[in-house]
């Protein structure tokens, strides 16, 4: 649970969430694409709602949130990413197929797009949903954890896939967990703790007072009190 | 028991088979389509991990089939209008979904128990009703019973056609939403965050799913209706790993093993309908488990290569180390005998097979390695002597506990794994490092 949640993301930056477990980093991405509901506030992206957004938004969800023995191919996957301009109810044509292997490419994946998805690595999987929101072809990219768990080949190709993003003007937020590597990889840093604990540019908020606040345990009176929502909500509920 | 079937078996059998009664024409039409369309739903079904909805779904349209015959007498209708019961079946099957759904949104229970209680309350609140609409001294209900066991003889051609029409629609829905259904199957957040309505999808799916469902009650019966649902998706799965080969070959199963079983059915007095089938469809699921990609035989298959690498491996790298200690080139088979600790038999099959890939030269009670040996001998060294200096020097692990762990990963390691090991321990590509522990009796240089 979040509470207070104020603010600016500023565009045409690499900017990261960080925060201890259960601080809420996922939550804050879900509720900004609308995913979980927020009891109150408002989403806005380059002046207008998310709703009226989606189509310039792609989200890269975390890695252990799908089953990997479905029966796709990586191209697939990435396919997946072009849909919105194949249209609904149309089937995907040559020219999608084609923008979705220069997708994979750009990962460095190119010759593995016929492999069933199980049967890549785990650094390699990250890498195809990286993919598959890169042939959305988004101005904002919303990644949950995309450097959790992979080798240092796969970070490497992911920093390089987010510098080369930040260069064409395009804005990625990601939760990230790797304390030692903010400063080297993002512009901007969102620091949180059940609540924003600061917000701004790296060298200016990325200080050991304000990681001392974020990592310098839970509050426990806000999270009792979140607790209290929670259980007083499933009384309400119908 | 085969002895019990009736002479005639065969007979009746063939008859089916090459369509000599008209109405056996009809039967296996409709119960041809249903097959197919459930077949193709059915994989949406699986993949979506909502297979069990369609149980809840299929038991609950028992009630719905009894209140409609009532209602249909009630008005002055015969009663038993298959249109009628099906509409009072697919209502009660809607209903059992929306008590699913009522059940998680208001308690704790999750949906594996809100299924059991919806499907089992249905059911038999259907039985009593059913009890009771038999013993109504008006109207004919005789027959409603075949819907609980599925009797596809009572198939008329009207049936036929409207199961027929009934599945090319579902099937040329399931067409349009391809690709949609296959991406909320596959990650559902990622699909809402693109503003997918994940919802309708899964209304339309679960709609779908009841159509079936109810079509298949005549003849498959309510209590198996699933498995023409779960079974042939399945088993295409045990084939293929995209998605459009495994809905086509689900429906092309569910279609097979229903023509099949109804066939079967129909040449055997008083054998019901949906059982056969669901027997027909499990044979095909068995033997795709036993045959099928990553089978049981073809990993059976690769085990035993594995363990033949591992053992020519393990046999090239004793020949090198003898020979590392002794340089005349010639290597005695009584000496591998102490290196290694195989039974006699073992090791002559071992030899044979390494002698057959000339990997080594046998003369007598002599070997010899070939060049071809000499560098995979080599090879397999290597990676053993890298993997044992990685574990002294990265892992801290006592020199005298290595091997063991080296021997089994030796047989893996591949060329990245070997590269990444020689920045690691900065060697020299192509060296064969010395062994850090002793060997054969002699001590580490």
């Amino acid at each position: 649970m979040l509470w207070d949640v104020d603010l600016d993301v500023p565009s045409g930056k690499l900017v990261t969430i960080v925060g201890p477990n259960g601080a809420g980093k996922s939550t804050l991405l879900k509720a900004a694409l609308d995913l979980i509901p927020s009891a109150s506030g408002r989403v806005m992206v380059f002046g207008k709602t998310m709703k009226q957004q989606r189509g310039i938004v792609a989200y890269v969800p975390q890695r252990e949130s799908v089953d990997w023995q479905f029966p796709v191919s990586a191209l697939d996957v990435v396919t997946m990413g072009r849909y919105g301009s194949v249209g609904w109810c149309r089937p995907v044509g040559r020219r999608h197929r084609r923008e979705a292997i220069e997708a994979l490419d750009r990962v460095g994946l190119a010759d593995m797009a016929k492999r069933q998805i199980s049967q890549l690595s785990g650094g390699q999987q990250q890498r195809v949903f990286l993919a598959r929101a890169l042939a959305q072809d988004a101005k904002l990219f919303l990644m949950d954890e995309p450097l959790a768990s992979v080798d240092a080949a796969t970070e490497q190709t992911i920093i390089e896939v987010l510098r080369e993003l930040r260069s064409q003007g395009r804005t990625v937020v990601v939760v990230h967990h790797d304390l030692q590597t903010v400063t080297d990889y993002f512009d901007h840093v969102i620091l949180i703790n059940m609540r924003v604990v600061a917000s701004g540019p790296v060298d200016e908020v990325f200080t050991s007072e304000a990681l001392r606040q974020t990592y310098g345990g839970q509050l426990t009176i806000l999270s009792e009190a979140s607790e209290r929502l929670a259980r007083s909500s499933d009384v309400k509920r119908p | 028991m085969l002895a019990d079937l009736p002479n005639d078996w065969w007979d009746s059998f063939e008859r089916a088979l090459l369509l000599r009664d008209a109405n056996t024409v009809w039967v296996l039409a409709g119960v041809l389509s249903l097959g197919i369309a459930s077949g193709v739903v059915g994989a949406f079904l699986v993949l979506r991990r909502r297979a069990l909805t369609a149980d809840a779904i299929s038991h609950a349209t028992l009630p719905g089939i009894a209140v409609a015959f009532m209602v249909m007498l009630a008005l002055g209708f015969a009663g038993k209008s298959l249109i009628g019961l099906l509409v009072g079946a697919y209502i009660a099957g809607l209903a059992s979904i929306a008590a699913i759904v009522l059940i998680r949104r208001t308690t704790h229970l999750k949906d594996d128990a809100a299924i059991g209680i919806t499907l089992s309350v249905f059911f038999g609140l259907g039985i009593c009703l059913l009890s009771f609409v038999q013993q109504m001294p008006t109207g004919n209900a005789a027959g409603l019973e075949s819907f609980i066991f599925g009797k596809a003889a009572t198939m008329l051609s009207g049936d036929a056609w409207l199961i027929g029409i009934a599945s090319l629609i579902v099937i040329c829905i399931v067409a349009l939403f391809f690709k949609e259904l296959g991406a909320i199957c596959f990650d559902e957040s990622w699909a809402a965050a693109r503003g997918w309505p994940v919802l309708g999808l899964d209304f339309l799916l679960t709609g779908l799913v009841a159509v079936m469902t109810v079509l298949a009650i005549q003849s498959v019966g309510l209590v198996l209706a699933i498995a023409l649902l779960i079974i042939p998706a399945s088993t295409a799965m045990l084939w293929s790993q995209r998605l459009l080969p495994v809905v086509v070959l689900s429906g092309v199963i569910g279609g097979f093993s229903s023509w099949l079983g109804a066939m079967i059915s129909a040449s055997i007095p008083r054998m019901p309908t949906g059982p056969v089938i669901v027997l027909v469809c499990a044979v095909l699921f068995f033997v795709s488990l036993m045959l099928g990609r990553r089978g049981i035989v073809q990993l059976w298959f690769l085990r035993l290569r594995m363990n033949r690498r591992i053992d020519r491996q393990h046999l090239l790298r004793a020949c090198w180390e003898i020979l590392e200690q002794d340089e005349s080139g010639v290597i005695d088979i009584r000496e591998l005998g102490s290196w290694r600790s195989w039974s006699d038999p073992r090791m002559k099959r071992i030899l044979r097979r390494c002698v057959a890939r000339k990997l080594i030269v046998r003369e007598g009670d002599r070997l010899r390695l070939t060049d071809a040996g000499r560098v995979r001998a080599r090879q397999v060294v290597r990676n053993h002597r890298l993997w044992e200096a990685y574990l002294i020097h990265h892992a801290d692990i006592a020199p005298t506990h290595v091997d063991r762990d080296a021997d089994v990963i030796e047989h893996v390691l591949d060329g990245d794994l070997i590269r990444s090991l020689e920045v690691a321990l900065g060697s020299a590509a192509g060296a064969v490092p010395a062994s850090p522990h002793a060997i054969g009796g002699r001590e580490p240089a």
